[in-house]
């Protein structure tokens, strides 16, 4: 439906987006997870027609939108704050979309009385929208974004301003709300807790570039580079030296290595080490291969589990809290080690 | 003198609550004392002649007795000064609305610049306006000798000063800067994605202008055009100078009836009007202040380069457009005064045209042997002197006031706005009140304060009060009381903390009041009209004079003095400007 070739973009002599490409297909909910300034915004405005590239296309259904002013696109865009009107009430706000439509006055009133019944808000309609909290904000704008039906919703970092609890369960609504509706959604964020959650696909931006794409358990299984690890906050982020028996070594030990990649010995590679199925290791594990020796730095609590820091800013996550300072040998699982390069 | 005794009687009922009452009698006793001063000069000389006019005007036997001469003058002069206030106001915003976008919206060369120019004339004295005008337009101005000498006609072609156009232009001139303050300071803070939600909503541009830039500034034009609209209806000089006998507003026949026709009680009637027609515009205008605040955009400065090519016509065309209008008459007030252009009066045959420095050195020679002539330079003399010792009495009087608002108190909340009032009154009106209260001997001696000098820098501090207060203020309550615990704790003595803390900024401040009060009293026109003695003229008194007599050496010599006066009030204009601290003091 939605498609993006090669979107080229500048801001102030740097360049924000470096040949963008991808598509949004019916129903599908894509996230743009990146970085604050990584040209996000800058992308759906694009998209919206509020801004124009300085090279590349957007095209619906195979048309190039060029010459279609935003007004005329039909899509909707959520802002960050969402940008409501102040001088009219949440109804005049919502019904502003279908005004501009043209639409009768009857038909007008009963579509707005049925999007406000949909996000809960059917009291609030003559409220002044200056005297909602944040988080009835929020569902007024996404309301008035889609009263005119849009072709393709878009969403700005539309929860980056709510409190956690809030956030969790607009993020709810906003799932079933597009899963009712069906309307296909770009939805750019810097949260990765939000993408996971509402995303059909990922889309990964940094320094311009899409640098990975793919479906939320598969960008997790898989990161692809030690950015995207690192971003998403994988795991544990190590170099090391392929020996000639084919294993590793690296600054905390020498690890046995099982990936995809042809290394030949004296290659330096980049490791993922999850924090995560690491056991500390008994006396008798001495000797074992994949075992990995560090000073505890730091313990967090963290509900089932405690966050154990090591020196070298190595973390796992360990069942039970070791002492601080305490010297502690962890075995990894088998396949624990996993080559990014 | 009543005021005074009225004033002792209430001291001595306070003073009385103290005894009975002792620790929060003295607590109240202590807060008043720094606004006595304040209270029993405003007493004195503007509240009580306020009533004065109330009484001379509303006396039931004045009353009775107006005569139909009478009502038609104050219909006349209603009417009048409403039709050409709101044809102002709507001429002002025909160019400050478009002004207002192109400062808010748009980054061009010489934009800094372009905007300090709109914003001089606001704070120029209006006998510097006028004459700036009727040296570029007047029929000894630019305009009309050029024209003259092109076409080699007799008589000057444009007529200018006595038409309603010449107010409207300076009315125009005065206060587009008002809207370009008000009305582009809510621009520059519209949130520029309510325009951006508008158009994915689907509004066309001008859709989007109309439902939404216009109607979230809709307060913001209202309130600056009520400002517009108060200050053209109170406005004096500019009338009085540029409009000529032909056109009378309420301001302009208190003036005349009092100081040409002697009839106080139509002149306090229609002081009465003036003053209750300024109060409701006022006190609608305060009511609109707090709606002006539009939603807050997140950046700070979303003006850019005209992008297409409408934008680059609309900034091309508007900033030369504001620059022509602008430096043109600002401009043609020095030069006329430099060059002559014309014979002077008995001066034919042996004319030398061209540069010329004799309308300054007249300035310095008594030609007129008449008493009541008063050569040029004495006038300056006059009006430095008036200017000093309004300086110093504002000083006295605001000084006390300003530390006490700074920190206020429930007394000073409540005063606060009692010692703001004077605003609210017209400049004539003021005058009037000082002419009636003062018009008989005091007691039983031969002394008129009317026939003193004294009574133009009383006149001027009333006026100059709540702005030296105004300045005085907000840097008195800047100075964080935790600076000062900070320097104590490092271990300075008391006085080493007041140097090292309190001493900059309250010497910044006071310099700047200093200034603003020195400056108004130079270039004020409106009270002094009505209170200075012909015989100790101010200089703008005496530019006035000198433009409405004939000849081209009188001419000359009002040329010379509105510039002298330009020259020194411009300085005083940017010396506030450098003392000013940021984010205070608009409107």
């Amino acid at each position: 439906m939605l498609e993006v070739r090669n979107l080229h973009k500048s801001y102030e002599g740097r360049l924000l987006l470096n040949g963008i490409s991808f598509t949004v297909a019916a129903g599908e909910t894509v996230c743009l997870l990146g970085a604050s300034g990584s040209g996000k915004s800058t992308l759906l405005r694009i998209i919206a027609g509020l801004e124009s590239a300085e090279q590349g296309q957007v095209c619906w259904e195979g048309q190039d939108l060029a010459a279609v002013p935003a007004h005329q696109r039909g899509f909707g865009l959520v802002f960050q704050d969402y940008a409501l009107f102040p001088h009219m009430s949440v109804l005049e706000n919502v019904a502003f979309g279908l005004k501009m439509l043209g639409l009768p006055r009857a038909e007008t009133e009963q579509r707005v009385t049925g999007i406000l019944e949909k996000v809960n808000l059917s009291e609030f309609s003559h409220r002044r929208v200056t005297d909602l909290s944040g988080g009835e904000q929020q569902r007024v704008a996404l309301a008035r974004a889609l009263a005119p039906n849009p072709l393709l919703l878009m969403f700005d970092e539309p929860l980056g301003a709510l409190d956690r609890s809030l956030r969790e369960s607009l993020m709810e609504e906003l799932r079933t709300i597009l899963r009712i509706t069906g309307v296909p959604a770009i939805y750019v964020t810097h949260d990765q807790e939000e993408a996971y959650k509402l995303a059909d696909r990922i889309l990964l931006l940094h320094d311009g570039e899409i640098v990975r794409e793919g479906r939320p358990a598969d960008i997790w299984a898989e990161p692809g580079s030690a950015w995207v690890a690192r971003f998403l906050d994988v795991g544990n982020i190590l170099e090391g030296l392929v020996r000639a028996d084919g294993g590793v070594e690296t600054a905390v030990g020498i690890f046995s290595l099982a990936c995809g990649y042809a290394h030949s010995a004296g290659d330096k590679v980049i490791l993922l080490v999850r924090p995560s199925g690491v056991q500390k290791a008994t006396g008798v594990s001495a000797g074992k291969p994949d075992l990995l020796t560090g000073v505890v730095v730091d313990v967090i609590f963290h509900q089932e589990r405690f966050k154990i820091v090591l020196a070298d800013h190595l973390y796992f996550y360990l069942p039970e809290a070791p002492e601080i300072g305490e010297q502690i040998t962890l075995q990894l699982p088998p396949g624990g080690l996993e080559c990014l390069s | 003198m009543k005021t005074v005794q009225d004033n002792n009687r209430r001291r001595d009922r306070i003073g009385g609550n103290a005894s009975a009452s002792l620790p929060l009698g003295r607590a109240a006793w202590k807060s008043l004392l720094p606004w006595l001063g304040v209270l029993v000069f405003l007493s004195v000389f503007f509240f009580y002649p306020l009533v004065r006019i109330l009484w001379v005007g509303l006396k039931p036997a004045a009353l009775f007795a107006i005569q139909t001469s009478s009502y038609l003058v104050i219909r006349d002069t209603s009417l009048f000064t409403f039709y050409q206030s709101i044809l102002s106001t709507l001429l002002t915003l025909a160019l400050g609305l478009p002004a207002a976008f192109l400062f808010a919206r748009f980054d061009f060369h010489g934009k800094s610049f372009l905007r300090t120019l709109t914003a001089i004339p606001f704070m120029l004295p209006t006998v510097v306006v006028a004459a700036g005008f009727t040296a570029l337009l007047g029929p000894r101005g630019w305009m009309n000798i050029a024209l003259m000498h092109l076409f080699r006609a007799g008589s000057p072609p444009v007529v200018f000063t006595g038409t309603l156009g010449a107010i409207l232009l300076a009315h125009i001139f005065y206060n587009t800067t008002i809207v370009i303050r008000i009305v582009g300071n809510s621009i520059s803070h519209l949130d520029p994605r309510l325009e951006q939600a508008a158009r994915s909503l689907g509004a066309a541009p001008l859709n989007v202008f109309w439902r939404i830039t216009l109607a979230l500034l809709r307060p913001s034009i209202l309130a600056a055009a009520l400002l517009v609209f108060i200050f053209d209806f109170t406005s004096f000089g500019v009338i009085l100078l540029l409009g000529g006998p032909g056109f009378s507003t309420l301001e302009v026949a208190i003036y005349t009836q009092a100081m040409s026709f002697f009839n106080m009680p139509l002149a306090a009637l229609l002081s009465l009007i003036q003053l209750l027609c300024t109060l409701a515009f006022s006190i609608l205008y305060s009511r609109l202040i707090p709606r002006t605040m539009v939603s807050v955009g997140p950046r700070g400065n979303l003006s850019t380069r005209p992008r297409n090519l409408p934008q680059r016509y609309f900034v091309g065309s508007l900033s030369i457009l504001l620059f022509v209008f602008y430096v043109l008459p600002l401009s043609a007030l020095p030069l006329r005064s430099v060059l002559r252009l014309e014979a002077d009066e008995g001066q034919r045959g042996q004319v030398h045209y061209g540069l010329t420095g004799d309308y300054y050195s007249e300035l310095f020679v008594n030609r007129n042997q008449s008493i009541f002539y008063v050569p040029p330079f004495e006038a300056i003399g006059n009006s430095l002197g008036y200017a000093g010792l309004t300086v110093i009495l504002s000083l006295l009087l605001g000084f006390p006031v300003a530390t006490a608002l700074a920190h206020p108190g429930r007394l000073a909340r409540l005063l606060d706005p009692l010692i703001m009032l004077p605003l609210g009154a017209s400049a004539v009106t003021l005058g009037l009140g000082l002419i009636i209260t003062f018009n008989k001997p005091i007691f039983a001696s031969q002394f008129m304060l009317i026939s003193s000098p004294v009574l133009v820098p009383i006149a001027h501090t009333i006026i100059a009060l709540p702005f030296v207060i105004r300045a005085l203020q907000p840097a008195l309550a800047s100075i964080p009381e935790r600076l000062r615990q900070a320097a104590a704790v490092l271990g300075a003595a008391p006085r080493r903390v007041w140097f090292a803390v309190d001493w900059p900024i309250v010497s910044r401040a006071t310099l700047s009041a200093a200034v603003f009060a020195f400056t108004i009293s130079l270039g004020e026109f409106g009270a002094s009209s009505l209170v200075v003695r012909p015989e100790y003229p101010t200089l703008p008194i005496a530019i006035a004079r000198f433009l409405s007599q004939p000849g081209g050496l009188n001419y000359g010599q009002a040329m010379a003095m509105a510039t002298i006066l330009m020259v020194v009030c411009g300085l005083g204009i940017l010396l506030i400007e450098r003392l000013r601290l940021p984010g205070v003091g608009e409107f």
